[in-house]
């Protein structure tokens, strides 16, 4: 056994271990516990020691008294001498430290024999570490706009740090952000205004794409090569180009604060993504079925609506979810086009509460809170077709 | 036969992809033409609005006099700058009214007032009285006759369709608008916002294509600052930064890592020191470009991925064979097949990132050193309103991504000729 993998080893678990527990500590905090120090050192000194020993000790002992030995251990020096922290804390060091343990099983001597040990140890932990830190990353500030919004001005002013949610109070106190931004702020009717506006947009620019799709998918006609190739390069094009024109010529035609003037916008720049996308699954339709169609002289407008339609459900869904989403989250035009709160929508609204700065947070939150579940409600539930999509390219932004 | 089919084949393709075509001809081509010529104009977001004749209408009883009633109309010219012409005036009244003192622009006729103003100048103001006598007074609605508001017409110039052209938009965008460093703040931006996102795309894409438990829940987790709005994202990250009682700093100093908070969205520079080497970090910047990174690492995370899944398996059981190292196999098999999709990532994310407007909006509008040229086009064109400058920078960046997009395939090129 080479001395050399079994420290390399020791010291990239215990900088694991360090790191797991640095996140409960965080969290930790976050939950209104007074913690003013990591204690680095000693964590990483009594996991360097766990690591190092257990190669000696793990032939002889099994795997449930060597954790014991050393969660006892570790709550006893960490938890108890030097922080004084209550029972819960140390419950969650130790099923961290049960995680720990139960990931280091496989690294016994005769792994650490092998010739790429130090290289095959970094990358298994720096993948359990990668998973770890990524969600932790990502969901922090979902968790943190949750939780805002269940607060009071004074509770966030006084401790940013408490991220704990006083379930004891009564309903309408915890939910009174909520109660505020649909009384006071108009919320209802911006969210009726988004609602509108989004699924107007994908009804619209399913008609639009459904046949153009097709026709590039099936038909010949002079111009096809170019239209499809021009479609991506349309998608690429920034909008940023587009809004000052469109800003002047929709003043002038009084489309600026309409419904109208949004969902012109909005379908023109979803028909790109929804044709490439459409196109693709009609070529895959077998073409047997259209030209028995033909033979029964069906117009192309039957076969649209008798065949290609009910074979393509799944895809015309997963594109009218896209165009939903991306109507939804839309902030550019919305900006833009809407200064009269009347016609606002949900993220425009959102913008504009935040304008005010005497506007309390919590509210903010709480609106965003509103903006952000349908969208995460629709990715998560229909994930399977979106993630097929999602490569396709189709989410701009 | 076959002739007439595949005629008749044409006619319908136009006909299914005219209404699409149309549309994105009217709403996105347009557009970058109009923007053409707007760039090369001096207009103010005040001309854009085509003068209009205006009336307010006041009805006023008259003192001692029941059977009369005054209706006096503010009429002006809505414009500062430009005369309107040939201003025509229409206003409907009950039946029992008729005019006394009638202007003599004007003629009274089936309970309609219609007068021909002529035309107004800029600024023109006017009170212009019409005094009725009612035949039975009885009742005198002023709502009601309010509600019939008066119609007014008249003809103007657009400023938008003369044919005044200069370039001196041209000449401010670069000679007065610290164009240097506008350049280099978006390059700055989009660079490392791209090579960030990339970056950690591969990182995630690499450890998710591990076998572990919760992988499917870990891959739209991954997606979530993806998919969520962009307004929800930017106010709670600049809660969490805020360096009041944000949330992060709060945890740096109770942690004892830092002294006092930092303003993370508000401070242009950071001074550091490494190893005796000083130098200014653009603070503000880099914590939009980190804010870029984690929104979009996601897309380059999953096309990345999806690439990593379709790697043949027996490559990586042919390296185990010869004993390759961990890091061997990922230098010498995975980068290689992934080197394409990220060619394309970076095309794709560079020219998002360059255009990106909404971010750096929501997050520091601009201010502290993260004005780029999406933002500057919403400055110039908004904030002070000079819409033919706006227009100007909008060109600045279609020329620079044209400019991008042109090395960029000349690169990718040569590099596909040497293989």
């Amino acid at each position: 056994m080479k001395i050399k993998n079994i420290l390399i080893y020791s010291i990239i678990s215990s900088f694991f271990l360090l790191s797991l527990i640095s996140i409960w500590k965080i969290l930790v905090t976050l939950q209104g516990l007074k913690l003013e120090n990591f204690n680095t050192q000693i964590i990483f000194i009594l996991g360097f020691l766990f690591s190092f020993l257990n190669m000696f000790i793990r032939e002889r002992l099994n795997f449930i008294v060597r954790f014991l030995f050393f969660a006892l251990i570790f709550v006893y020096v960490d938890g108890f001498l030097i922080n004084k922290l209550p029972i819960w804390y140390n419950i969650g060091i130790v099923f961290i430290l049960y995680f720990f343990v139960s990931k280091t099983k496989k690294y016994n001597s005769k792994f650490l024999n092998n010739e790429h040990s130090t290289q095959l140890i970094l990358f298994d932990f720096l993948t359990l570490f990668g998973i770890v830190l990524f969600s932790f990353v990502i969901l922090f500030p979902f968790y943190m706009m949750l939780v805002t919004s269940f607060k009071t001005q004074i509770a966030l002013l006084v401790n940013p740090l408490d991220f704990s949610i006083d379930f004891n109070q009564d309903l309408k106190n915890l939910f009174k952000s909520y109660f505020v931004i649909f009384t006071s702020y108009n919320f209802g009717k911006y969210i009726l205004t988004s609602t509108i506006v989004s699924l107007g947009t994908v009804f619209i620019t399913l008609i639009f794409a459904i046949p153009a799709a097709y026709a590039i998918a099936r038909l010949n006609f002079f111009g096809k090569t170019f239209m499809s190739t021009s479609i991506l390069i349309i998608y690429m094009f920034p909008a940023i180009v587009l809004v000052i024109p469109l800003y002047t010529v929709f003043s002038q035609l009084g489309l600026r604060n309409s419904i109208s003037g949004l969902l012109i916008v909005y379908t023109a720049t979803t028909l790109p993504v929804a044709i490439y996308m459409l196109q693709g699954y009609f070529k895959s339709i077998p073409k047997e079925l259209e030209e028995a169609a033909i033979l029964d002289k069906l117009s192309w407008f039957g076969i649209i609506i008798k065949i290609i339609l009910p074979l393509s459900i799944p895809a015309i869904s997963s594109v009218a979810l896209y165009v939903f989403m991306i109507a939804w989250n839309e902030f550019l035009f919305s900006l833009m086009f809407l200064d009269n709160p009347n016609s606002f929508t949900l993220s425009r609204a959102i913008q504009y509460l935040s304008g005010d700065a005497e506007t309390p947070r919590q509210y903010l939150m709480a609106g965003s809170v509103i903006v952000t579940l349908p969208v995460l409600f629709i990715f998560v539930y229909f994930e399977k077709y979106l993630v097929s999509g999602l490569t396709a390219g189709s989410v701009k932004g | 036969m076959e002739q007439k089919l595949s005629n008749s084949e044409k006619r319908t393709a136009y006909i299914l992809t005219l209404p699409a075509v149309c549309l994105v001809f009217a709403i996105i081509l347009f557009p970058i033409f109009a923007n053409i010529w707007i760039s090369f104009k001096e207009v103010q977001l005040k001309d854009i609005r085509i003068p209009e004749p205006r009336a307010k209408e006041i009805v006023k009883t008259i003192p001692d006099e029941q059977n009369k009633i005054k209706i006096v109309y503010k009429l002006r010219n809505s414009s500062l700058l430009q005369e309107i012409r040939n201003v025509k005036f229409e206003d409907k009244f009950p039946d029992n009214f008729k005019p006394l003192n009638l202007d003599e622009r004007c003629n009274f006729k089936k309970n309609k007032v219609k007068c021909d103003f002529k035309n107004w100048p800029a600024k023109y103001r006017e009170n212009f009285e019409i005094i009725f006598e009612i035949k039975d007074s009885a009742k005198i609605d002023k709502k009601d006759l309010k509600s019939s508001k008066p119609r007014l017409s008249g003809d103007s110039d657009n400023i938008l369709l003369n044919t005044n052209f200069t370039l001196k938009n041209f000449k401010k965008v670069i000679f007065e608008n610290e164009f240097v460093d506008l350049l280099l703040t978006t390059f700055y931006y989009t660079f490392f916002g791209t090579v960030g996102s990339i970056l950690f795309g591969i990182l995630t894409a690499q450890m998710v294509n591990q076998k572990f438990y919760g992988r499917t829940f870990m891959r739209s987790v991954l997606l979530f600052p993806y998919v969520a709005p962009v307004v929800a994202l930017a106010y709670t990250w600049e809660l969490l930064l805020d360096p009041n009682s944000g949330t992060l700093n709060s945890l740096l100093v109770n942690f004892q890592i830092l002294d006092t908070p930092i303003n993370l969205l508000g401070q242009k520079y950071l001074d550091i020191n490494i190893l005796g080497f000083s130098f200014k970090l653009r603070l503000a910047l880099t914590t939009v470009i980190i804010f870029e990174i984690w929104r979009y690492f996601p897309l380059a995370f999953l096309f990345i991925l999806a690439r990593l899944q379709a790697i043949p398996k027996d490559l990586y059981e042919a390296a185990d064979v010869d004993g390759a190292s961990p890091f061997q196999k990922f230098f010498k098999i995975t980068l290689p097949q992934i080197t394409a999709v990220i060619s394309i990532l970076f095309m794709i994310r560079f020219i998002w990132n360059f255009n990106k407007f909404e971010d750096v909006f929501l997050l520091t509008g601009g201010a502290s050193g993260t004005r780029t040229l999406p933002i500057n086009v919403y400055q110039q064109g908004f904030a002070i309103s000079d819409i033919g400058m706006g227009s100007a920078v909008s060109i600045v960046i279609v020329l620079l991504l044209l400019l991008f997009m042109f090395f960029y395939f000349k690169l990718l090129g040569k590099r596909v000729d040497e293989n």
